[in-house]
């Protein structure tokens, strides 16, 4: 063990660890917002919610049918996807034509039902969400220890916040979104069934947020405020990155998680409240995000 | 086209209109007269300040087209400010409300020189991070009591002379502060001014190619705004004798947006009958303990869907009045 700038270096790691996994949650939660607002033109208020409902799924999986974290990580995305999809039919496919605001009002709605029945349904207080037994423990690197768990959960959200911007950016369904997201008019006319594509990116993106919900179980207690906590820290992400751009979403969420983990280290009473910060020197310095283009 | 956030009103002119709001005024003040006599005056006085708060937050999303999605920060920051200079230093309550009500014009000057450098769905997102910093700095503050608040707020006596203990005279008050800052939003809403805000409202691009410099013109009306939802909060510290963290926590942000949106969007009476009722309809279920977050996400979801002009927007509509 050695010490950098007088902190001893398995803290200073400890806590950019924590920082890159906090940053993998902030990756993929703007992540699954850009695609939303690219496509739906709503800001997502209930991704929250649904990330919640993603780690709620979880826990009722293993305790119910017995389905552990490895299942669960498909199963729970799926079923919350189809809610998803379901939301999506029946309430938001009516506001496309309307201003952006009842969008971000509607969702809001949805975010304080979910929340609520989750209160009802389970109690306030945290649920201990038990690890797998192939991802207990840990080793140590001789400058940090490092759990076994945390390292998945930084490659896992790395390589699918990454395989989404390969699928968006370089592959012929993402360049049919990207298409449909400038011109849906156009899209429609060579044939392709728009309508779907959004009902399904909806889904998608809804899906994300679930993934990271049981991503998230073993780490922070199951809690129906979860959600609602993290998702305007994220709004905070995607307004100092930009929607305009996937990859500048994804590493907008990794940088700001890890700037958090340092502000803990070094000046801990600002931790909770630095990324806001950096948000309102963002918007003096650079008003349409780092990855943003004029609107 | 998109549909804006209030959509044009009458379509024909009726005999009513012009004395429409007049009327209502009227009939809202001598139902506020008569009302003490026949419930709480208490409640009374927190939903008076909870409907000026939504006026307050109306003027922007009614007459400016923005959606401040952290007006708690306002109105929660202004009630601290209020209860501490009422308890810890002493001020009279006057004092004490204009004491927190110059925090909030202040703290609406700094957020909202930050927040109209970007549009749309942006600016509802950055006053949201910006109320919820603001909530972390209540939270980890001295002064504010953290999770216990400012509790015992004394009335005192307002200019040193009427003793606010008595309800009565409280209510007075409140009515009087709650009339004022309605008649003020009226004023700003038909003068020049409002007439260029809701120019923005409707084009933006078009009101700067006239000239105007919206930028400037967004500022003000987001500093008042500011203001008057701390004139609410000072307010309401005063006659509940208490501040704390669920003030300025982003639920009531929220709930402020969901007074307005029952009430009407850009309607000048809508906030103050959205406020009544959501203020009776949490009294009423305060039985069915969280289900009430649930109740609340419904109405939401039927406003938006259904039900977008909200109360007043579809009585005026119906009878072809602007109200």
């Amino acid at each position: 063990m050695f010490e950098i700038f007088g902190i001893p270096s398995s803290a200073l790691f400890g806590q950019l660890l924590i920082g890159l996994i906090n940053g993998s949650f902030y990756a993929l939660l703007s992540l699954g917002l850009a695609v939303i607002f690219g496509m739906l033109n709503i800001i997502n208020f209930s991704h929250g919610a649904q990330y919640m409902m993603g780690a709620f799924t979880a826990y009722l999986l293993l305790k119910y049918s017995g389905l552990g974290y490895w299942p669960a990580l498909i199963v729970a995305p799926l079923l919350v996807g189809i809610t998803g999809v379901i939301v999506e039919r029946l309430f938001l496919q009516w506001l496309y034509k309307l201003d952006h605001l009842y969008g971000l009002l509607l969702t809001f709605g949805l975010a304080l039902i979910i929340e609520g029945v989750a209160r009802n349904e389970l109690g306030s207080a945290g649920l201990p969400y038990v690890l797998p037994e192939a991802l207990q423990g840990g080793r140590n690197l001789g400058f940090m220890f490092l759990p076994n768990y945390r390292a998945w959960v930084i490659v896992a959200s790395a390589t699918i916040c990454f395989g989404t911007w390969f699928v968006i950016e370089r592959t012929r369904l993402g360049a049919y979104l990207r298409a449909a997201t400038e011109n849906p008019t156009l899209v429609r006319a060579f044939g392709i069934n728009v309508p779907r594509m959004i009902t399904l990116t909806y889904g998608f993106g809804v899906a994300l947020a679930a993934f990271a919900g049981v991503m998230a179980a073993p780490i922070y207690n199951v809690s129906p405020q979860m959600g609602s906590d993290l998702i305007i820290v994220v709004f905070a992400v995607v307004v100092i990155g930009g929607m305009g751009s996937i990859l500048g979403a994804i590493l907008t969420g990794f940088g700001l998680g890890v700037i958090e983990g340092l502000t803990k280290v070094f000046f801990p009473e600002a931790s909770n409240t630095v990324i806001f910060v950096i948000m309102a020197i963002v918007l003096l310095v650079r008003p349409a995000g780092l990855f943003g283009r004029r609107a | 086209m998109e549909q804006r956030v209030s959509e044009p009103l009458a379509k024909k002119p009726s005999a009513l209109r012009g004395q429409a709001d007049t009327i209502a005024f009227v009939v809202m003040v001598a139902a506020l007269i008569v009302a003490p006599f026949f419930t709480y005056p208490l409640f009374l006085m927190q939903a008076m300040c909870f409907a000026l708060f939504a006026c307050a937050f109306n003027l922007l999303i009614g007459y400016v087209g923005l959606l401040s999605f952290g007006h708690a920060l306002y109105f929660g920051w202004a009630s601290y400010l209020s209860a501490y200079a009422a308890k810890a230093w002493g001020f009279t309550p006057e004092l004490a409300i204009l004491t927190g009500t110059a925090t909030a014009a202040l703290l609406g000057l700094l957020a909202g020189a930050l927040a109209i450098r970007r549009q749309g769905i942006y600016f509802a997102m950055i006053t949201l991070a910006l109320a919820q910093m603001m909530y972390f700095f209540a939270l980890q503050a001295k002064f504010t009591g953290g999770e216990d608040g400012i509790q015992g707020v004394p009335r005192g006596h307002l200019f040193g002379v009427i003793d606010l203990r008595d309800e009565m005279a409280m209510y007075i008050v409140v009515l009087v502060i709650f009339l004022a800052g309605f008649l003020f939003i009226y004023r700003i809403i038909h003068s020049p001014f409002g007439e260029v805000l809701k120019a923005i409202r409707e084009n933006e691009t078009r009101a700067i190619s006239l000239g105007y410099k919206t930028d400037r013109y967004k500022l003000v009306a987001f500093v008042l705004s500011a203001t008057l939802a701390g004139v609410a909060g000072s307010t309401k510290a005063i006659v509940l004798q208490l501040a704390s963290l669920t003030d300025v926590n982003w639920p009531m942000s929220g709930e402020v947006v969901l007074m307005t949106l029952v009430g009407g969007l850009g309607t000048i009476f809508g906030p103050i009958v959205g406020s009544f009722v959501i203020l009776i309809m949490q009294y009423k279920l305060a039985a069915v303990g969280e289900w009430v977050l649930v109740i609340q996400g419904v109405i939401f979801v039927a406003c938006v869907l259904l039900f977008r002009r909200g109360i007043i927007g579809e009585l005026a509509n119906w009878l072809r009045i602007r109200l």
